[in-house]
């Protein structure tokens, strides 16, 4: 396989911002590349250098072979880029916003049109079609913005947060168009600080954080890095926390840690001991109200990495 | 719900390669006519916002007609007017281009620049777009002054080709005078501070200048500016080309106004709004 997106060693300084300190990325042609990390950690200057909007300091970006820097009109036939804030005219209505993109792109008045019909179609517009975009709901606007980046049927698609601000019903509906466009062969960078988002669709994972890339694997494999599988118990009666941190002290790999409410955690050698834990429990005449053996989630992967929880302190790039 | 109603948006009835034919220039040229066609609509739609073109020249009109032109022409209102006239043509037009650099900057604040930024189209064809755009602006500008001028008893004393020609210039001086504003568009922060800005350079030129009173009536430091005054000479030419007199030198100058404007503040708005991030 060929890499469709692949930058090295990108720097960019705002001021006394360090934005992007040396980022590498890498993404196959028909896979989704989630680029995950924390306002501010450099994910939308990423993206924009990718799509040719800002040059970088230094480094190297190509877009299926094409230089950033040196072509990127020819990066621009290739992409379609959705922004963080929905970059529709507001004043334009559904159609007119397509139309036009059309136009740019050089189709014919009648061309962009029919284009622009489909799209309505595809994402559910068609009813809003003649209304001002302002009229629309975010949700819409979304669609609208998706819908705008896809008039020249880009082989690449750049989705830069792109269900921020979205209730969770129609984040699913977002997601439902991302595995559309993958299953087609489009190449996606999607970047995002939901961490579900990208255990959810992407096929690799590049977690950012302060302009630097630390940590690039698949999901399973990034939860894989930072230790192996975790015995959860919550006992029925708070009362028996005790003896049940001592029984997963002598099971366990680690001392037990409280991770939420009457709930202790262990890290464990594998899962052959979840039958010993319930064995012990039973014995000990131990009720529990949850019990569970998994794989430690994104969040905790980004606390292990960064050696703390998620932030927003800082300011959005 | 599911959104996904029809095939993909990756195959299409539309063969977006066969377009790809066409010279440069004319792929360039058709981008600035979809662009403007944007700006028009936006016009259209906001009509509050031809208030500039519209309703303040014909309030200039008024107040300097009816108010100050009896004293100033000691009490010939109509022969004011006919000094005027040409006078509250030039500073509208100055005064209306503040909008375009405001609204291009607040479009830019929004994002929807981003959008053309990625798409393979010239650099300044968004800007390009949104200035040819504006000839709408100052066509209705011309229009409502000179309609309701007439009204009020303005007469055009040359010959009709003698007009159009003032007509004419009018609208190319407006369409390079406005790129200033487009710069201070590209550069300022707000949408705001753009106006400040513009109003803070558009003041001294359409009052220092030979808008209101003949320029020997001024002591002679304030003639050597009014002389230079870009927005003097316009008005000149148009008084001379609606009213009688010489225009030969004026519109001169008024031309070579026009070249300095387009190529210094073009290119230079051009590079603010690359650079722009």
């Amino acid at each position: 396989m060929t890499a469709t997106i692949e930058a090295a060693g990108l720097r960019k300084r705002f001021g006394t911002t360090q934005a992007l300190d040396g980022v590498d990325l890498y993404a196959e042609q028909g896979t989704v590349l989630g680029v995950l990390g924390p306002n501010g950690a450099g994910k939308t200057t990423a993206v924009r250098v990718l799509a040719t909007l800002l040059q970088a300091d230094s480094g190297t970006a190509t877009i299926a072979g094409y230089d950033v820097a040196k072509q990127p009109q020819k990066v621009r036939e290739t992409v379609g880029l959705t922004g963080q804030y929905a970059s529709v005219d507001e004043d334009l209505t559904g159609t007119e916003n397509l139309v036009m993109i059309g136009q740019l792109l050089n189709l014919s008045g009648a061309q962009a049109r029919v284009r622009a019909k489909e799209l309505l179609a595809w994402f559910d517009l068609t009813e809003a079609a003649g209304r001002p975009a302002k009229k629309y709901s975010g949700g819409m606007r979304r669609r609208l913005d998706l819908a705008a980046s896809l008039v020249g049927r880009p082989s690449v698609i750049f989705l830069d947060e792109p269900t921020t601000g979205l209730d969770p019903a129609k984040r699913e509906d977002m997601w439902d168009v991302v595995r559309n466009l993958v299953t087609e062969g489009s190449t996606v960078l999607l970047t995002t600080q939901y961490l579900e988002e990208a255990d959810a669709l992407a096929d690799k994972i590049t977690v950012i954080d302060h302009g630097r890339v630390i940590a690039n694997d698949t999901a399973d494999g990034l939860k894989r890095v930072i230790g192996g599988h975790r015995i959860k118990v919550r006992p029925t009666d708070p009362e028996q926390l005790g003896r049940v941190a001592t029984l997963l002290t002598r099971i366990g790999t680690g001392e037990p840690e409280a991770t939420g409410r009457n709930t202790l955690t262990v890290p464990v050698t594998d899962e052959t001991v979840l039958p010993v834990v319930v064995g012990q429990l039973a014995d000990a005449g131990i009720g529990v109200t949850e019990l569970s053996l998994h794989l430690p989630t994104l969040d905790e992967v980004f606390l292990t990495l960064t050696g703390k929880a998620t932030d927003d302190e800082e300011v959005a790039a | 719900m599911s959104i996904i109603t029809a095939p993909d948006p990756t195959t299409s009835a539309v063969d977006l390669q066969r377009q790809g034919e066409r010279p440069a220039v004319v792929k360039y040229l058709t981008h600035c006519f979809v662009l403007a066609k944007r700006s028009l609509i936006k016009t259209m739609r906001t009509p509050e916002a031809l208030v500039d073109v519209t309703i303040q020249p014909v309030i200039f009109l008024g107040l300097f007609t009816y108010i100050f032109g009896g004293a100033i022409a000691h009490g010939s209102q109509t022969g004011y007017l006919q000094f005027l006239l040409p006078g509250i043509v030039g500073q509208t037009i100055a005064m209306a281009s503040i909008s375009l650099g405001s609204n291009l900057n607040s479009d830019i604040e929004k994002g929807v620049f981003d959008r053309f930024r990625a798409l393979p189209i010239g650099r300044s064809a968004p800007l390009v777009g949104a200035v040819m755009a504006d000839v709408v602006r100052y066509l209705i500008l011309l229009i409502i002054t000179l309609g309701v001028g007439m009204i009020m008893g303005f007469r055009i004393h040359t010959s009709v080709g003698a007009a159009l020609g003032g007509i004419g210039l009018a609208l190319g001086f407006a369409l390079c005078f406005v790129w200033v504003s487009v710069f201070i568009g590209m550069k300022a922060r707000t949408s705001g501070a753009v106006t400040g800005i513009t109003m803070l350079i558009v003041m001294p030129l359409s009052f220092g200048s030979n808008v209101f009173v003949p320029t020997n009536t001024m002591p002679g430091w304030l003639q050597d500016f009014v002389k230079v005054n870009p927005l003097s000479h316009l008005v000149g030419a148009i008084r001379a080309l609606f009213t009688g007199g010489a225009w030969g030198t004026d519109v001169l100058w008024t031309l070579a106004w026009m070249a300095v404007l387009l190529l210094v503040f073009a290119p230079l708005a051009v590079r603010a709004y690359r650079k722009r991030v």
